[in-house]
């Protein structure tokens, strides 16, 4: 068996029976990374001698019996938008490209007590801002099942590079759809926890009351056992969650009695790929073969998801961003020059004034700007009311049809994208046909719950399809259970590409 | 109506907008220290520099003490205050907005009443529309005058727990202003809650003021000017009594009313005793407010409110009151011992309560313990003798077994010596004289005396200064007072 190719719950099984040192693991995804990322495009740094000198010390203290983590010797990669120790942290922007935070993530804290190894950063739309990954402003990723096509996005260097084999696990951040996304696009799983599981203190915020961390693998198991690393209260994040952490990875096995999944009307209404609605339909004939019952509920606000979603995202990253401003971090223009060439004689900016524009006009790219743009105009005077506090009235309505359903269903299931992958470049232009690619996955965001997206077909291009399960907030231990079950039944999730 | 009259025949409308500091520890959403003084950019970390990933976490304590001010102030307390974000670009404010309190402030709609000791001015009850809790920002230092362009940024400061009092335009002179902040000042220093400092920014005034006039049984209202830059409260007052009287010419000039022209902000120049228009920039700006979606909201509960009310302790307007209704003190002494602090008032109420005569207690405090603490550089918390070893003293002064000049020399050894008044008494040789002792000597120096004895019964109370000189050759302990009084007392039953 490839180590590459091995889960990793197996890894960490392996690691703690001796089969395998961790050296021996890392170097294994160093080697698939320098074979196979030249191609895909998915790291932005990649940390090798680091991530050696960190197995080989897992590795001797576990030879001279010492504890070792949780994960130790499990290798994985970051979203670049986590803040890593003295590393850069670029979120894929110009703007970042030279800082280098002097604290790591909570969640990356979280992980190096586990002693996982860290092989490297990976790539993602500028700011998590984009569902293709072509937003970076470094490279483009491409999905391993066709080179042809986006990996997904945000998290596309996450998603693509657990799918190429060159890390078992990635940790990803989800703001409308952020890991489920590129995950289903890439044919892995991908898991976004309830708002506040997992502590954002050092996730680089998008949109702060929807940004969430989640791990992206290559099985439902695997995302439990980081889930019971990543989750927990954290002090230095108020919104995060003060609740006991159940055991996911011990109960994650266990099939659930008497399950009623719910799938939304509107989910198969207009848009959806005719592949995608039968492998999804197909998938519900899976679980019904399991025993579970499928009942068909309504949400009838989820045709406003996506514009509510825009709305509140554009409004919080406007603020979020406005720190880039070549003060304090950042890029910040080149003040000589822009003297020299002296201002524009129709304004009266101050050359404080002129520096601000000209820093952000050079570090960001167009999509960031479009959204602060956005945003800046909906909270302004007069627009407030009508676009910012109608979003979030609309918010809440959308939380209590979610209430609604789940008082009736277990779960909620349906597609995770109406496509699948689509060709690098194809939707460049078009901004808006790829905000409505995520109208499945926004209000996961919005409402706070759980919502993962698991393997369960190729179109008949070849590409893989994602099927979306979704649970009331605080309840994962019933959506891996579930997503589980699916799992256990199919070996979608084992399907690797060529 | 003739131009003296009409030129006074005018109502002056102030109201202020107050920024204190409060004295935490530690910052509003993180656990940096708020020292003043220390040298730049050394009281911050990743959180209050604004850095990229971090997240803002409330300090509990400073919300109790806005909590405390707000009470104090008789202000509603919202059961649940959330926190907003002010948006605005500034090299100071690294994050790009600052963390402050819009629509739902903690607290709204309390009073304050000034006062004036001498009567002069009228006692207003001051409106306080909200009182907000938000963190500060940094400082900006430009090298302007070095003709450079440089500037240089301290962020020790940013993220230092500021309270936001902003009041109704209640105030109608500018010496009510300035009674309105001298009564603020003292409430905030009876709390603890800040040191106000205005040379170091922990307290800060701006004022709105304009001009009420009445015209054909009208009231018209001139526009309303924003006065920034006053760093004492004299300066308040002086640059309020500036603008009162530039308003005034203006609206003779012009005839301008509110809204006629857009509100302006000026600032006070101290030297050249004159405000100055400031860029108008600020007042079109749109901060866009909405709700931190990084902090949760904070909800006050009743029984929160309950013990932060029993916490206060006695507040200066009460304690006033009860100086002059408990110890018989004037208006002008009771504000005297109350300005000094809450330790120095309870230290009179201890020494008034034990010795029982409270208006001696007030002259002994203000006259010589005042300035034994100036000349000794010392608090009243750390001065040598107890209020309980002053009223010792104090009861010896009223029984008249000391006299004022002897009872200081005893004070002084008691502050020396550390002992109680009765050794060190002793220890000077300052006996206490006998009452029938002291009867006796009067009637010996009567005896010898005649001549004096008949120059008081004509009529020269004056020669009884002779008797007193006498006594004090032969028993240096008389109470001077005392020997005049028995004296007069005998000459006259003698006759």
């Amino acid at each position: 068996m490839q180590l590459t190719e091995t889960s990793a719950v197996d890894l960490v099984e392996g690691l703690q029976a001796g089969r395998w040192t961790a050296v021996e693991v890392a170097r294994s995804f160093l080697e698939r990374i320098s074979g196979k990322d030249p191609e895909i495009g998915a790291f932005l740094q990649v940390h090798a001698d680091a991530a050696l000198e960190q197995a080989e010390r897992i590795d001797a203290r576990r030879a001279t019996g010492k504890s070792v983590g949780k994960l130790a010797g499990l290798p994985l990669s970051l979203k670049d938008v986590l803040c890593t120790r003295s590393q850069p942290t670029t979120c894929g922007s110009r703007m970042l490209e030279n800082f280098q935070p002097p604290f790591d993530a909570t969640s990356v804290a979280k992980l190096r007590d586990a002693d996982a190894v860290f092989l490297g950063k990976v790539n993602m739309d500028e700011f998590a801002m984009g569902s293709s990954c072509e937003n970076s402003a470094f490279q483009a990723t491409r999905n391993p099942w066709n080179l042809e096509c986006i990996p997904g996005g945000s998290s596309g260097g996450s998603a693509a590079c657990v799918a190429a084999g060159m890390a078992p696990i990635s940790i990803g951040s989800d703001t409308g759809g952020s890991v489920r996304q590129p995950a289903a696009l890439c044919g892995v799983t991908g898991l976004k926890p309830t708002y506040g599981r997992i502590s954002r203190y050092g996730l680089v915020a998008f949109a702060s009351s929807l940004d969430q961390i989640g791990p992206v693998g290559t099985s439902v198991r695997d995302v439990a056992l980081l889930l019971e690393v990543l989750a927990g209260h954290d002090p230095l994040d108020s919104t995060s969650i003060d609740a006991p952490v159940p055991p996911y990875s011990q109960t994650v096995e266990q099939p659930l009695k008497n399950l009623t999944l719910g799938i939304a009307k509107e989910h198969f209404e207009s848009g959806l790929d005719g592949d995608v609605e039968s492998a999804v339909r197909e998938a519900l004939r899976v679980y019904e073969s399991l025993g579970a019952t499928i009942k068909e509920v309504s949400l009838p606000h989820a045709p406003h998801a996506v514009g509510t979603y825009y709305i509140i995202a554009c409004c919080e990253c406007s603020s979020n961003l406005a720190r880039y401003d070549g003060v304090h971090y950042g890029h910040r223009t080149d003040v000589s020059q822009m003297l020299a060439e002296g201002g524009n004689s129709n304004d009266d900016l101050t050359p404080l004034e002129r520096m601000y524009c000209r820093s952000r006009a050079e570090g960001f790219g167009p999509e960031v700007k479009r959204r602060i743009m956005l945003g800046t105009y909906a909270l302004s005077a007069g627009y407030y009311d009508a676009y910012y506090l109608q979003a979030l009235k609309v918010r809440r309505l959308i939380r209590q049809d979610f209430d609604k359903a789940f008082e009736e269903v277990d779960l909620l299931v349906g597609p995770v994208m109406p496509t699948a992958a689509y060709k690098l470049g194809e939707k460049v232009e078009d901004p808006l046909s790829m905000y409505l690619s995520d109208l499945f996955t926004v209000s996961a965001n919005l409402t706070g719950q759980p919502a993962i997206s698991v393997p369960c077909g190729f179109t008949s291009g070849g590409l893989p399809i994602g099927l979306h399960l979704q649970a009331p907030p605080m309840e994962e231990e019933r959506l891996l259970r579930g997503a589980w079950m699916f799992q256990n039944a199919t070996d979608w999730h084992q399907r690797r590409p060529q | 109506m003739n131009a003296t009259q009409s030129a006074t025949a005018h109502d002056v409308v102030i109201g202020l907008e107050v920024h204190v500091q409060l004295a935490t520890q530690s910052k509003l959403f993180c656990s940096c220290a708020t020292r003043f003084g220390a040298p730049p950019n050394t009281l911050t970390c990743p959180l209050c520099i604004g850095m990229p990933g971090t997240l803002p976490v409330m300090n509990r304590h400073a919300f109790e003490l806005a909590l405390q001010t707000a009470v104090s102030l008789d202000c509603q307390i919202a059961p649940f205050t959330k926190w907003d974000r002010k948006n605005y670009y500034y090299p100071d404010l690294p994050k790009g907005y600052q963390i402050s309190q819009y629509d739902l402030p903690f607290s709204h709609d309390g009073h304050l009443d000034t006062y004036d000791p001498k009567g002069n001015l009228p006692v207003r009850r001051v409106g306080i529309i909200r009182v907000h809790l938000e963190e500060d920002a940094g400082k900006s230092m430009h090298d302007e005058a070095a003709g450079k362009s440089d500037s240089l940024i301290d962020l020790n400061r940013t993220g230092t727990p500021l309270l936001e009092i902003v009041t109704e335009p209640d105030m109608r002179s500018p010496a009510e202003a300035k009674a309105f902040l001298t009564e603020l000042k003292l409430l905030l220093t009876y709390l603890g809650v800040s040191d106000c400092n205005m040379q170091e920014g922990s307290l800060r005034v701006d004022a709105n003021i304009n001009l009420h006039v009445p015209r054909n049984g009208e009231t018209i209202a001139t526009p309303i000017v924003e006065v920034k830059n006053m760093n004492s409260f004299r300066a308040v007052e002086r640059a309020l009594e500036y603008e009162a009287g530039r308003q005034w010419e203006e609206w003779q000039a012009t005839g301008q009313k509110m809204g006629d022209v857009p509100k302006q902000t000026r600032g006070w120049d101290d030297a050249a005793n004159l405000t100055r228009p400031q860029r108008h920039k600020e007042e079109s700006s749109d901060y866009r407010y909405f709700p931190d979606p990084d902090l949760v909201p904070v909800v006050v509960s009743p029984e929160e409110i309950e013990v932060i009310t029993k916490s206060l302790g006695e507040l200066p307007a009460a304690l006033r009151s009860r100086l002059e209704s408990e110890y018989g003190l004037s208006a002008y002494d009771s504000d005297v011992l109350v300005n000094q602090g809450r330790s120095l008032a309870s230290y009179f109420v201890q020494v008034a309560e034990a010795c029982g005569n409270g208006k001696l207690a007030s002259n002994w405090i203000q006259q010589d313990i005042l300035r034994l603490l100036k000349e000794r550089q010392e608090t009243i918390d750390d001065f040598p003798v107890s209020a309980a070893a002053l009223a010792d003293l104090l009861r010896k002064v009223d029984q008249g077994e000391l006299d004022t000049s002897k009872g200081r020399d005893v004070l002084g050894g008691m502050i020396d010596s550390g002992q109680p008044a009765e050794d060190v008494m002793l220890e000077l040789g300052i006996a206490a004289v006998d009452e029938s002792e002291l009867t006796a000597l009067c009637e010996q120096l009567l005896v010898e005396n005649e001549r004096i004895v008949a120059d008081v019964q004509a009529g020269k109370v004056q020669a009884i200064g002779a008797l007193i000189g006498q006594a004090k050759k032969r028993n240096p302990n008389v109470n001077p007072g005392r020997v005049r009084e028995i004296c007069l007392q005998l000459i006259s039953k003698r006759a």
